[in-house]
């Protein structure tokens, strides 16, 4: 079975409905926040602290424990003029960031003691009942989602809201977005109205258009949460090639085997032959 | 390429939330493992002194492995989690059944070192070869409680910890044997300390040589080893190790001498780990060091420089 | 449109992605901008100038919709000889009366029709009650029948007047006043125009950042003159959408909380200009108007039956005599200023904030320290409930907590799904809303309020034989109640609201069922056939992907459902569609009668050939190509011959405070505007070094107006936790403003202190040669809730619009310094100093 078509039958389910993701447009996002607050209030999440942070109109300062969906604002000056005509020559870019439930999902690869799972519709969810707050997910993650909140001890993130597609409704933030900048739905459905929406905006001369995350040969397999972009990933703190470092642990482990060997044959060598 | 974009210069990967208990634990746990080896070795030759140091110091070093451990959790009494799964793409998994063996073991050899106390006869040989067993049990493990822990760091987005994969587990089993050996010079009879004197010999090879291209081969991504705290920290391992060394091999027949340079060999290994975890932090807690390597990646696979849409680079926040 | 209408913004959105080109015209570069195709930085107080260079740019090249202006609009009326406009008088209009502070409209009129002027008291009186306002439905009074050009030559018609008024208003002198370059202004004509006519229409879409101006009323008309000369008025995908500044703004002015109407847009009547009934009526309508104004007396008689019920009878004029009477200005500001004099005892509070949300904190705050009793409901704890203990005046010293005289009742009220009720918004839309939960503790309705407050009022007076005390004993006060709390049935309101007859209590269908005789009773004769057939029209919620484009079975729209005003003129003079992409109401000969997708707004079976036989008056009078049917003769107005007190056509003047004098005309500012001449209402004297910079304020996403809904909440706190100025780089570096640093902004009325963001979505903009600097500040904050901070407004002085009474409150000159400002005894001398290096002395504005 292709693990990057339905990670959730690559992990033991044995019908598992379809895998269902997000599509975050950013051409059409207002920068409203409803997605930060819906979130918050389906969810139950703290409040972030009130601190104004001076990066243009985001004060919430990227996804972390308390924030699940976190706007970002980046003015720029606007890309040279396409055929018929620009905005001017300032640009305002606005995206909802999430966690992308990575196919290949590094956070859910270390967890040690089997919080973070894959849900039959190949979402990762960290069972807050088991997480003893080891803290291993958070530097593994590629995208630097993950995190833990203080005085609580464990690990939060973004479940896309598992206790609303269990019954078939849609995430809050997906519902809440007044602009369908975000889109939920069957992963491979979105993934072909991104590449038209992508196609639509190159025709009108928007040739920064870009989709990311969309791509199943990826370094993290492709993400369940991908994006429209209109400029680079990391003007929006996104990696520019994010790869599941769980990739290069087999490698990891034969180089950890050679050190021992070579540690263990070390001590055999001092103690062998010499009696002092 | 020096010249990279971010988001008004926010880290893109979360540096690790361990606190300094797991530096510590890097520590402890390659003592302990160290220690455990020289002890089976001592064991099997004949040096109860060597042995004794050895066994006490790899339980008391894993005693002290566990509390950092359990410490460092977000919720410490569920630390009996981590034994719900046992996950080979987890290297902090795999460390716990590693802990898990190695625990009991290192304690039982501890223990059965009252042996000489015991009245003599059945109970002194059935804790004697008890020991032994555990013992040697212990050592099987050590090297993979010693190489382990490269593998938990690099196994993360944490660039300078991922990008040093091929050397983390060299660094640290060096280091793991300098540390026992240190021990073993502080604490071990003088005549019995022949071969932790080699053991320091080899870790110290091994762990300068790991270091050294941990600092100088890894391009970008060498850059937080080498400035700094965690530049600081590197350097003065790296000479006290060449100190402990040097004392070592010199101080053969001195007690002074060789006390002081397996006390600097044990600071030379908590330098180090201490130098390779906030190095890795440093690396993940800058921008430049996800961005970098990723954009030219990119650039190399599509073999032509990035073009930005926008020539202009992101505008540092004041406060910077 | 993003920023305050996040939700109703996705239709732009989606226009945009089917093609629709969006244009945001706006001094600063908002989340708006950055959706739009174009953004046009304007420099605030200067839209007239800008539209009137568009509507240049039509008449200039003869872009306009030629058939449409010709038959639906007042274009070919011939003015009377006597008219002189601004480009005669260097910025006045014929007529001007400086001592009474308003013109004589006598010179204005149409042809033929100088006896339909009001007199010049009359207009004055007018401009003392904003009698404009009651013409929201419906143009002011004038004859039918007018003397018309229809070869659009005549130098008398409207369309040279036009022309000529508007002749100055180049892409050059649009870029002098405005700073907007030629090339952006270039292109926003070329758009508009090119994206009108039969087969394409244009929206227009504003909010109170026009309203909120000294000429805000002209402003709109402006647009307005734009959007009827590209026949853009009364047809799909056209017209002009006024967003407002609150979900149920438009039902407050519907079922008016405003001095100077009664519901409907009925006026309240004046003390001298309406002694009884029939004169009331009379000053309602005009006798040889066309139109559905001529009923005016049945809704009228309706109304007070709705009040008095079974006491309001043919004998008493059905208890007109109760209606209270107009004095003078009784608007908010003047009340706020009759505050501080000591003329007002007691004041009720509800769901309004005035201590931060209104023009002029200050005076609003010390107005209301000198009360005998203050009633606050609202949600939270709000700055106008505890401006006592706390806000700029206790730090001060200017209101000493133990020695404000005021007693104040804080009153829980409860939040909008506690309660059902409709709201009616921008669109005139009326939405019902269920109640989804019980109010906590003590927290009430409005409605749970005022009846019970009425009830108890009523029993203490019971034994009155006063005969002041007869009109509330008089009322018709039953409604039924149910639940623990007694709490009325809104529906019981609502019905009532839509009407129904007498003795059956039948609901009525609409207006024209409405009666003189007292035998019908409504409470809102435009929200008639709301309760049509018994139904809560209001409350339906067939979804718009079960219905056509129009959705009318969404909820209800006044009048009568209608979702397109005037949209006779979706249709040609024949009664065709303009074009087949664009029809919308047309005339079906077969069946002898208006159709289409909408309540056709006309009469069904009148044909577009009808024409009225001499003498005709009322809805009679209409023609079958007189679209506009509430006007006095029909026609879309592009020049007002009366109704407004400012003019009939919109002029550039600039705004009460300015940083330069008005480049067209000698006359600064709107001589008309109100203003209140007092040492605590003093304005920065134009182009002020001491005030050099523009300011001006609006809202962010994230809050809601002063903030009482939203600074109290974590979730929203956190998203905008601190009160910020944006400020262009290059001010920055002019003033030594550091990004997250502090900053405070300085007006002769108070001194702001805020964090600063350092933007390129502000720039300076050349204005007459030289760089004007704009900066712009969130009006969300105040002193209590999670976050806190100074509040704007009180930054601002009250001048006001003399047809509205609207504040002027999206520009006015300051200055900004970097750090914070002073506090106590420190910052009253700090103010002092700079209105003394401002040059103020008593009375400081003329002209």
């Amino acid at each position: 079975m292709d693990n990057a078509a339905s990670p959730a039958a690559a992990s033991g389910y044995a019908d598992p409905p379809r895998r269902m993701g997000f599509f975050t447009d950013t051409s059409v996002c207002i920068g409203c926040k409803a997605c930060e607050v819906a979130c918050k209030e389906w969810n139950g999440v703290p409040d972030d602290g009130f601190n104004l942070l001076g990066m243009s109109y985001d004060n919430t300062g990227g996804l972390s424990a308390n924030s699940w969906r976190a706007v970002a604002f980046i003015e720029q000056p606007a890309p040279p003029k396409a055929p018929d005509g620009g905005a001017g020559d300032l640009r305002w870019l606005m995206m909802s960031n999430v966690c992308k439930h990575c196919t290949h999902a590094a956070c859910l690869d270390v967890c040690p003691t089997g919080a973070l799972f894959r849900t039959e519709f190949s979402t990762v969810v960290v069972q807050e009942d088991i997480c003893n707050g080891c803290g291993y997910c958070i530097p593994a993650c590629p995208y630097g989602v993950i995190d833990q909140r203080e005085g609580d001890g464990r690990a939060w993130k973004c479940t896309m809201c598992y206790d609303r597609i269990g019954d078939g409704l849609t995430p809050a933030c997906a519902k809440a977005c007044p602009t369908q900048s975000i889109q939920y739905g069957p992963l491979d459905e979105l993934r072909g109205r991104a590449e038209q929406r992508q196609a639509k905006l190159h025709e009108a001369g928007e040739t920064s258009a870009r989709l990311y995350g969309n791509d199943p040969g990826d370094g993290v397999g492709g993400d369940g949460a991908f994006f429209l972009l209109l400029d680079e990933p990391e003007v929006y703190g996104l990696p520019p090639d994010p790869v599941v470092t769980t990739r290069d642990l087999p490698k990891m482990w034969r180089t950890a085997g050679l050190a021992a060997l070579t540690m263990a044959a070390a001590v055999v060598a001092a103690f062998v032959g010499r009696s002092r | 390429m020096t010249d990279f974009r971010s988001y008004y210069g926010r880290p893109v990967v979360r540096p690790a939330v361990w606190r300094k208990d797991i530096a510590g634990y890097l520590f402890t746990g390659g003592l302990a493992a160290g220690s455990a080896l020289l002890a089976a070795g001592a064991d099997l030759t004949g040096r109860p002194g060597l042995r004794r140091v050895g066994r006490l110091t790899a339980l008391g070093a894993l005693g002290a492995s566990t509390y950092f451990l359990v410490n460092d959790l977000g919720r410490p009494a569920r630390f009996h989690h981590m034994l719900r799964v046992a996950k080979p793409t987890s290297p902090m998994s795999v460390g716990t059944w590693i802990l898990a063996a190695f625990g009991p073991a290192a304690g039982l050899a501890a223990v059965s070192e009252i042996a000489p106390r015991l009245p003599g006869g059945p109970a002194r040989t059935a804790a004697t070869a008890a020991g032994r067993a555990a013992g040697l049990a212990a050592a099987a493990v050590a090297p993979a409680l010693a190489t382990y822990t490269g593998v938990l760091l690099a196994d993360t987005a944490t660039p300078s910890w991922h990008e040093a994969y091929p050397e983390l587990p060299f660094v640290f089993a060096g280091s793991a044997l300098a540390a026992g050996a240190g021990m073993a010079l502080v604490a071990a009879p003088l005549a019995e300390t022949g071969p932790a004197r080699r053991v320091a010999v080899a870790g110290a090879a091994l762990e300068l040589y790991g270091s050294h291209r941990v600092e100088n081969e890894l391009g970008l991504l060498s850059e937080p080893y080498k400035q700094g705290r965690p530049g600081r920290l590197l350097r003065a391992g790296r000479a006290l190790t060449a100190a402990g060394v040097v004392g070592a091999l010199l101080g053969r027949r001195s007690k002074v001498m060789s006390v002081l340079s397996g006390a600097a060999l044990l600071a030379a290994s908590v330098a180090t780990r201490f130098g390779i975890f906030e190095g890795g932090i440093a690396s993940a807690a800058d921008p430049r060091y996800t961005v970098v390597p990723q954009r030219e990646r990119l650039d190399r696979i599509t073999r032509t420089p990035s073009t930005p849409v926008t020539a202009a680079p992101e505008r540092a926040p004041a406060q910077d | 449109m993003a920023e305050a209408h996040p939700v109703g913004f996705q239709w732009v959105v989606d226009a945009k992605q089917r093609g629709a080109k969006v244009i945001h015209v706006d001094p600063r570069f908002t989340r708006t901008s950055a959706l739009a195709d174009r953004y046009v930085p304007i420099r605030a107080g200067s839209d007239i100038a800008f539209l009137g260079g568009i509507v240049n740019h039509i008449l200039s090249r003869g872009l306009d919709f030629r058939e449409y202006v010709l038959a639906y609009t007042n274009a070919a009326t011939i003015i009377t000889k006597d008219f002189r406009d601004t480009e005669d008088l260097d910025g006045l209009f014929s007529g001007w009366d400086p001592e009474a502070g308003v013109y004589d409209p006598a010179s204005w009129q149409y042809e033929g029709h100088q006896e339909d002027s009001p007199s010049v008291a009359e207009v004055a009186a007018h401009k003392e009650v904003a009698g404009g306002l009651r013409h929201e439905s419906h143009g002011a009074p004038v004859g039918r029948h007018t003397q018309r050009d229809e070869t659009l030559q005549d130098p008398r018609c409207v369309y040279q007047i036009l022309k000529r008024h508007y002749s100055r208003y180049t892409p050059e002198m649009v870029q002098e006043v405005c700073g907007v370059p030629p090339d952006v202004f270039a292109e926003v004509c070329r758009a508009w125009t090119e994206n009108s006519g039969r087969e394409r229409t244009t929206c227009l879409v504003y909010s109170v950042g026009w309203t909120q101006h000294s000429v805000g009323v002209q402003y709109i008309r402006t647009g307005a003159i734009i959007q009827l000369l590209l026949g853009n008025m009364g047809r799909p995908g056209g017209g002009i959408l006024a967003l407002r500044g609150h979900a149920s703004i438009q039902g407050s002015t519907d079922i008016p909380t405003l001095f100077n109407l009664l519901p409907g847009y009925l006026p309240m009547p004046h003390h001298a200009q309406h002694p009884t009934l029939d004169k009331w009526v009379e000053g309602t309508i005009h006798q040889a108007q066309k139109g559905f104004w001529g009923s005016a007396r049945a809704y009228c008689v309706s109304l007070l039956k709705a009040y008095w019920g079974e006491k309001a009878t043919p004998d008493n004029d059905f208890c007109f005599g109760y209606l209270p009477r107009l004095t003078g200005d009784h608007g908010t500001y003047q009340q706020t200023l009759d505050m501080i004099d000591g003329k007002i005892c007691g004041y009720f509070l509800l769901g309004q904030n005035p201590a931060v949300g209104s023009a002029h904190g200050r005076a609003q705050r010390l107005g209301m320290a000198n009360l005998d009793w203050l009633v606050v409901r609202d949600l939270y704890e709000i700055e106008s409930a505890t401006f006592w203990k706390n806000g700029p005046e206790i730090e001060t010293g200017e209101i000493v907590t133990e020695e404000c005289r005021t007693e104040v009742f804080l009153l829980p009220a409860a939040a909008h799904v506690e309660k059902e009720g409709s709201f009616t918004q921008t669109q005139r839309m009326l939405q019902w809303r269920e109640k989804a939960l019980d109010p906590p503790g003590d927290c009430r309705s409005e409605l749970w309020f005022f009846y019970h407050l009425g009830r108890l009022i009523r029993q203490k007076l019971a034994d009155s034989t006063q005969p002041r005390d007869r009109p509330i004993l008089d009322l018709a006060w039953e409604y039924p109640t149910h639940g623990p709390h007694d709490e009325p049935s809104a529906e019981a309101v609502l019905m009532e609201i839509n009407g129904y007859t007498l003795p059956d209590r039948q609901p009525l269908s609409g207006f024209s069922e409405l009666k003189d005789d007292g035998s019908t009773v409504c409470g809102c004769w435009i929200y008639s056939g709301v309760f049509k057939d018994g139904v809560n029209q209001a409350a339906r919620r067939k979804p718009g992907t079960d219905q056509d484009w129009v959705a009318s079975e969404w909820a209800w729209a006044w009048p009568m459902n209608r979702r397109i005003l005037y949209n006779r003129a979706s249709a040609d003079p024949d009664g065709k569609p303009w074009s087949e992409r664009k029809k919308y109401v047309w005339w079906d000969p077969e069946r002898n009668e208006w159709t289409g997708f909408d309540v056709p707004d006309f009469e069904k079976t009148k044909p577009p050939s009808y024409r009225p036989p001499d003498g005709a008056t009322g809805p009679a009078a209409l023609a079958g190509d007189d679209p506009f049917v509430m006007q006095g003769d029909g026609k879309g107005w592009l020049y007002v011959p009366s109704g407004l007190i400012d003019g009939p056509l919109p002029t550039h003047y600039e705004p009460v405070e300015s940083p330069i004098r008005n480049p067209l005309y000698k006359q600064q500012f709107n001589p008309t505007r109100r203003y209140y001449d007092r040492p605590d209402n003093p304005l920065n004297p134009v182009g002020s070094t001491v005030f050099p910079y523009v300011f001006t304020t609006s809202r962010l996403t994230e809050h809601h107006t002063a903030g009482g809904m939203s600074r109290t909440l974590a979730y929203l706190s956190e998203l905008q936790p601190a009160m910020f100025i944006e400020v262009s780089p290059e001010l920055a570096a002019l003033r030594g403003l550091r990004p997250l640093d502090w900053a405070h902004v300085v007006t002769t009325r108070a001194v702001v202190e805020a964090r600063v963001l350092v933007t390129d979505r502000l720039r300076p903009l050349r204005v007459e040669n030289h760089a004007v600097h704009q900066v712009w500040l969130p009006y969300h904050w105040g002193y209590a809730g999670l976050v806190t901070g100074d509040a704007a407004n009180d930054l601002l002085g009250i001048a006001l619009d003399p047809n509205v009474l609207i504040q002027e409150s999206k520009v006015g000159t300051c200055d900004v310094q970097p750090g914070r400002r002073p506090t106590g005894r420190a910052l009253l001398a700090y103010l002092a100093d700079y209105r003394r290096r401002a040059g103020l002395s008593e009375g400081n504005q003329r002209g």
